[in-house]
């Protein structure tokens, strides 16, 4: 972006909304809005609170086992799916369905289910991010040129073989963008899941926050949660810039 | 016949003294189109021969029952007198669009045979660098396929078949996705690499100039359903200078002679 012939950083455009945030903050039209320097300085203190540590423990915890479950059982089966068809036709319906469904829905579920505990927190991570990974690595597995699988089976390949040395590494970058997608979803399903359940992690410090209208704190905590997102997913796309490398060069 | 000896007809082609790789009544159907019907074949050991044909006449199917990568509807495959019917050592495929692995440095791609073989880290990877060496790419191990021009991926792949040590090297039109130059360049290093190798090549081309230039024996395959039309031997003296091929008088006639031959299935 140029302004007047200079050329203007990424972050500016964010640095504006921040000061019309400061702005409509000071200006006292809506309670809901504290201006911006007081959510930064709630921030700050917030950090420091035990609560909101434990609470950060649990949550990241619950986030982190849900995403390796849905990475080791989504992979798996979009890798399944992409050479089977007859595992394509039996589950494609339903993973495409989960994967656009409103999944908040579900949650109330989940929590017959599991109880009022992490377990629930865990499965709607899972439940919010699976289908994604399912679909991307299926996509990324029909993608692979059939040379490349001819040429391992030409040159002895066993099917462990075939898996391990050409399907998955071709399947790659589909795969990486797919579990970004999925970090970014699972986020999601972490904190929906918790404000349901509303007892646990995050999910209690909201409810806390916004019953009290402690509203600088409660808009402290959406943007830590916020740029934890950003971060993740900032993270695997290093990785997948650097699958790319390879990738661009496929035929 | 004067330069070439050319046996017409269809087969069977009395056998040759020592053929390495025995084709009897293949034949395959893809749906209803039928793309090779009782293909009899016999290919010497220690010779290139070429299957040439127009687009649709089933020379790529063929090759691939061949390799065992594609089942036939009929008939066998023999390879040193034994029936195969899978992928196996003593045969090795160069692909068309080269089927390398991007992920892959040239050395990784070169040696994969050998890794899929078991065979340890260090010797293959000392095969692999004299082979490199060999189709012309030393001072490329470490570089990845991306990074190499069209007609360098295909000495890798050249050099993937080479270092897996087959009797047989099976080519899926390897040419036909490299630029003109390259291609030149690359057909005179067949020809030197088939002296030094003391391979069978099976080559599948649609260029009569290539095919006549490279084989000591020509299959042309007539199209819907692919059928063996004619084989000729083209005579030509290639211990010279490759670049003289070119202006011989043999492999002028024997290409006008094909030509004239194919020109029917030409629409």
């Amino acid at each position: 972006m140029t302004l007047f012939g200079y050329r203007v950083p990424m972050m500016a455009s964010l640095l504006v909304w921040c000061v019309v945030w400061e702005i409509v903050g000071r200006l006292d039209l809506v309670f809901m809005l504290p201006p911006f320097s007081e959510v930064l300085a709630a921030a700050v203190d917030l950090v420091q609170t035990p609560s909101w540590q434990s609470a950060t423990v649990t949550t990241l915890r619950a986030f982190a086992m849900g995403m390796v479950l849905s990475i080791v059982i989504g992979v798996p089966l979009g890798i399944l799916m992409g050479r089977v068809k007859i595992a394509d036709d039996l589950l494609g319906m339903w993973v495409n369905i989960f994967s656009s469904a409103p999944l908040s829905a579900i949650v109330p579920v989940l929590m017959i289910l599991f109880g009022f505990g992490e377990k629930t927190i865990v499965a709607a991570v899972f439940l919010f991010a699976i289908w994604i990974i399912v679909l991307d690595t299926r996509a990324g597995v029909r993608h692979i040129s059939p040379s490349l699988i001819e040429m391992a089976r030409s040159y002895g390949a066993s099917r462990p073989a075939l898996y391990t040395k050409i399907l998955v590494w071709a399947a790659l970058p589909e795969i990486l963008a797919g579990i970004r997608l999925g970090l970014i979803r699972g986020v999601k399903g972490v904190v929906i899941g918790q404000l349901l359940v509303a007892i646990v992690g995050y999910g209690a410090l909201f409810e806390t926050f916004s019953r009290n209208f402690r509203m600088a704190e409660f808009w402290a905590l959406t943007i830590i949660l916020f740029a934890f997102a950003l971060l993740v997913a900032e993270l695997i796309e290093r990785a997948e810039a650097k699958v790319e490398y390879y990738a661009g060069a496929r035929q | 016949m004067g330069a070439t000896a050319l046996r017409n007809g269809p087969s069977p082609v009395p056998a040759p003294i020592d053929s390495i790789v025995e084709v009897r009544g293949i034949s395959k159907t893809y749906g209803n189109v039928e793309a090779l019907r009782g293909i009899d074949l016999d290919f010497p050991r220690g010779k290139l021969t070429s299957l040439l044909g127009p687009s649709g006449c089933g020379k790529t199917t063929l090759l691939k029952i061949i390799a065992g990568l594609t089942r036939a509807d009929g008939g066998t495959v023999a390879i040193n007198g034994k029936r195969v019917s899978a992928p196996g050592p003593e045969r090795a495929f160069v692909f068309q669009d080269f089927a390398l692995m991007p992920w892959a440095t040239v050395t990784r791609n070169v040696a994969f045979g050998l890794e899929l073989r078991g065979t340890n880290k260090a010797e293959r990877e000392e095969t692999a660098h004299r082979y490199i060496a060999e189709v012309g790419l030393a001072g490329f191990e470490d570089k990845y396929p991306h990074e190499l021009s069209g007609g360098m991926r295909q000495r890798v792949g050249l050099a993937r078949a080479l270092s897996v040590d087959a009797d047989v090297l099976l080519l899926d039109e390897p040419f036909s996705a490299v630029d003109e130059q390259n291609r030149r360049k690359f057909q005179e290093d067949l020809i030197r690499l088939r002296t030094n190798q003391n391979k069978t090549f099976i080559f599948v081309t649609h260029s009569i100039e290539e095919a006549v230039y490279i084989s000591d024996r020509i299959v042309l395959l007539s199209p819907r359903p692919g059928r063996v039309s004619q084989i000729i031997e083209p005579e030509i003296d290639r211990s010279g200078d490759p670049e003289r091929i070119h202006r011989d008088r043999h492999y002028l006639d024997t290409v006008e002679e094909i030509w004239q031959g194919l020109k029917q299935y030409v629409e």
